[in-house]
């Protein structure tokens, strides 16, 4: 009787399409995504992208700057992405501006006479010769700049570092000898020369660390600096899971024959979609409203003073969703593959595309893969509006993008809704 | 004023069908039906589940495209703006929105024909006291009887006063309480000079309401005219005779076969033109050695003749 009972179990699992995707095809496409990104970091870990502002023009900062582009970095010290570089160098100005502005996530500025005090530390003292200017909102990039930047010192400029030790120790213990002061030289001289070689000793170095002083250019004064983004990421989410179930209700109209019926009104198919879409972007965007309103209210966000931005980017997110709606609910057939189809396609979505952990840390070919979701434009948007308090029309990347997508979305809902029109 | 003709000043017909001829992959689902629809009649379109009289009402709605033929709407074309005003089409599913209330569906289905204000709010509550739902108004659609829904089905289809209505089997799982409720709805209707298609797959429902009825089988009208002119097309002045023998599936089978009878399920049909022909008939039947266990005289219905025209049972 038991056989009986998980054999008639068994054969309506294997008649059931969405079921089968769910059991075997989410969970293994799901596993697929976080083993790229946390299993198979390696050659793929993205490097990390830096801004670099030389104001001292010393062998010293050049030897900085050659250290830095031999790690896992993407050292920019001019804007613009090409090889050469057009333009001219970065000012410190306009590197603070690109942090903030989310083009790279930490820049380093060599202030004048960085080589100098590295050499004479006493004469100028230690200050903050190097200033790290990073955005909290990515709490891993300026972590491991500011890492790689001591091990750089330690490992790119040991000649630097010996003779400011040095320099040290003569002014408290007094002179060197003659015989002292000259093995010394001839050290730092031959730890030159294996640097110009470009086999400056990696792996030695001493306990000096260079000092740094940073600095956050983005966030500041924010109490909760994630909670737009998490408000943006969830938010997105379950718009989609939302638009999807409103696109439904054509499903179940086509399957009671409502649908029928209402085209056989005045209503055609494009009014019908219309409608629906109208639903289903009000209804997003008073979802949207309420998530940032209980962020406002119980975790302090700061909406109101970005209602324009917030009003912008909800409506496009709203729009985009809506779209995706239709779109699903035409592909499929009946509510049960919608079901299916639905839960895999979003949640791959919003697991590539940010919403469940930032994009940053994800190996550079999944963050490119990410941008084919409506959720990292979404995410972005939101977060310059709400993080980088960036001005409304900063955001026109991002809306021309979701209002593209979902113009783009929706034609092509219509072309296969067409089914429904007549047969 | 009415529509006319292209012919000239006759008024356009209700509904004009013409050579009509749908196909669905390998199944032919009509195949060249023609019939038209007149002014203030109820038409009946009566055949077994698969006849093809609901793609022949959704080819009149529009909703199917025929591959021959054509279909006009008081000289519209099928499908056309003013075709679909003119046309209520009350479909065989429950196309209604189960969480909203009788009235709210009405209302909805009243502002997809383009009603809006007073003329809304006067042709929601005609609809409701036309389906005798008035009092079940402000009641969720999941909430009703099996009946209240059809009916409410009936009401979502009139709501903006067509002067054609194409039913589609409006009384399928209904009981006999609402099929006879749905009935007079139906009555009033016909009595408002509103033309009415009436598919069913029920002969009682046919013989009751419709003027006409057009017998559909295999995607064709295979017979078509009032009742009496069916009946009497197909059997004249004749009339069926029940005979139940006591071996009635052996050796008296083939003795009625010989007779002229059609064997069925233990008793024998007979047609008869006078009373006189049953004595002759039992003395014959007890000269052959067969016992005659029950005689019964039926008048023939739209059931016989579709058994006798498809040699099947209507509903087979």
């Amino acid at each position: 009787m038991i056989l009986d009972v998980a054999r008639t179990a068994a054969t309506t699992l294997r008649r059931d399409r969405g079921a089968l995707l769910l059991s075997f095809v989410l969970p293994v496409a799901f596993f697929t995504i976080f083993a790229v990104i946390f299993g198979g970091r390696g050659d793929t870990t993205p490097r990390i992208p830096v801004i670099v502002v030389d104001q001292d023009r010393s062998a010293a900062s050049e030897g900085l700057v050659e250290g830095l582009r031999g790690e896992s970095l993407e050292v920019r010290t001019r804007p613009g992405r090409g090889r050469p570089p057009p333009g001219a160098d970065y000012t410190a100005e306009a590197a603070e501006a690109a942090v903030r502005a989310g083009e790279v996530p930490v820049a380093i500025v060599i202030p004048r006479g960085f080589g100098d005090r590295l050499a004479r530390p006493g004469a100028a003292g230690t200050g903050a010769a190097l200033q790290l200017l990073r955005d909290p909102g990515d709490p891993v990039g300026p972590q491991v700049v500011a890492g790689l930047l001591q091990k750089v010192a330690m490992t790119s400029l040991p000649d630097f570092m010996i003779e400011r030790g040095s320099a040290l120790l003569e002014e408290q213990v007094g002179g060197f000898t003659p015989e002292q002061r000259g093995r010394l030289e001839e050290g730092i001289r031959a730890l030159r020369e294996r640097r110009s070689q470009g086999s400056a000793g990696r792996g030695e170095g001493g306990a000096m660390l260079l000092s740094v002083a940073t600095r956050d250019v983005v966030g500041t004064g924010k109490r909760h600096p994630m909670i737009s983004f998490y408000a943006a990421a969830i938010g997105v989410m379950f718009l989609l899971f939302t638009a999807s179930a409103t696109g439904g209700s054509l499903l179940d109209e086509v399957e009671s024959g409502t649908l029928d019926r209402v085209l056989g009104s005045r209503v055609t198919l494009g009014a019908l979609l219309g409608g629906k879409l109208l639903f289903c972007t009000a209804l997003a965007f008073l979802q949207l409203s309420v998530m940032f309103l209980w962020a406002w209210a119980v975790f302090g966000l700061d909406l109101l003073p970005h209602l324009g931005g917030f009003a912008v980017m909800g409506l496009s997110t709203s729009f985009a969703v809506g779209a995706f709606g239709m779109l699903i609910a035409s592909v499929c057939r009946t509510r049960a593959q919608l079901g299916a189809l639905s839960t895999l396609v979003i949640l791959v979505m919003s697991s590539i595309g940010g919403s469940m952990f930032p994009r940053f840390l994800m190996p550079e070919l999944m963050q490119k893969a990410g941008l084919l979701t409506l959720n990292a434009w979404a995410i972005d948007g939101f977060t310059k509006v709400f993080w980088r308090d960036a001005p409304v029309v900063a955001l026109w990347p991002q809306v021309l993008v979701l209002l593209g997508a979902g113009a783009a979305l929706l034609a092509v809902a219509r072309r296969l809704a067409g089914r429904w029109e007549r047969s | 004023m009415p529509a006319t003709t292209r012919a000239g000043n006759e008024p356009a017909r209700p509904v004009e069908v013409l050579g009509l001829g749908k196909r669905f992959g390998e199944l032919t689902a009509l195949d060249g039906v023609s019939l038209t629809l007149e002014r203030g009649e109820c038409l009946g379109l009566l055949g077994p589940n698969g006849a093809g009289k609901t793609t022949l009402i959704r080819c009149i709605v529009g909703r199917v495209v025929p591959d021959a033929g054509g279909v006009t709407i008081l000289g519209e074309p099928a499908g056309s703006p003013a075709a679909r005003m003119a046309l209520g089409w009350i479909p065989q599913d429950l196309a209604l929105y189960p969480r909203l209330s009788c009235r709210e569906n009405l209302e909805a289905f009243g502002r997809y024909h383009g009603l809006r204000g007073a003329g809304l709010r006067t042709a929601v509550d005609r609809c409701l006291e036309w389906a005798a739902l008035a009092e079940r108004a402000r009641d969720r659609v999941g909430g009703l009887s099996g009946g209240m829904k059809r009916r409410l089905n009936m009401a979502a289809g009139i709501i903006h006063s067509p002067r054609v209505i194409l039913m589609d089997e409006p009384t399928v799982g209904v009981d006999p309480q609402s099929r006879n409720r749905i009935f007079e709805m139906i009555e009033a209707l016909s009595a408002q000079g509103i033309s009415v298609l009436y598919t069913t797959h029920y002969m009682e429902e046919a013989e009751r309401l419709c003027d006409r009825i057009a017998i559909v089988d295999h995607g064709r009208v295979i017979a078509l005219g009032t009742r009496d002119q069916l009946v009497h097309g197909a059997f004249g002045a004749r009339s069926e005779v029940r005979v139940h023998l006591e071996d009635g599936d052996g050796p008296a089978a083939e003795w009625a076969r010989g007779r002229g009878g059609r064997p069925e399920g233990g008793a024998v049909r007979f047609e008869v033109e006078r009373a006189a022909d049953i004595g002759e008939l039992l003395e014959a039947a007890a000269r052959a050695g067969h016992e005659v266990v029950d005689v019964s005289l039926h008048r023939p219905n739209l059931e016989s003749v579709f058994l006798h025209l498809t040699g099947r049972e209507l509903r087979e």
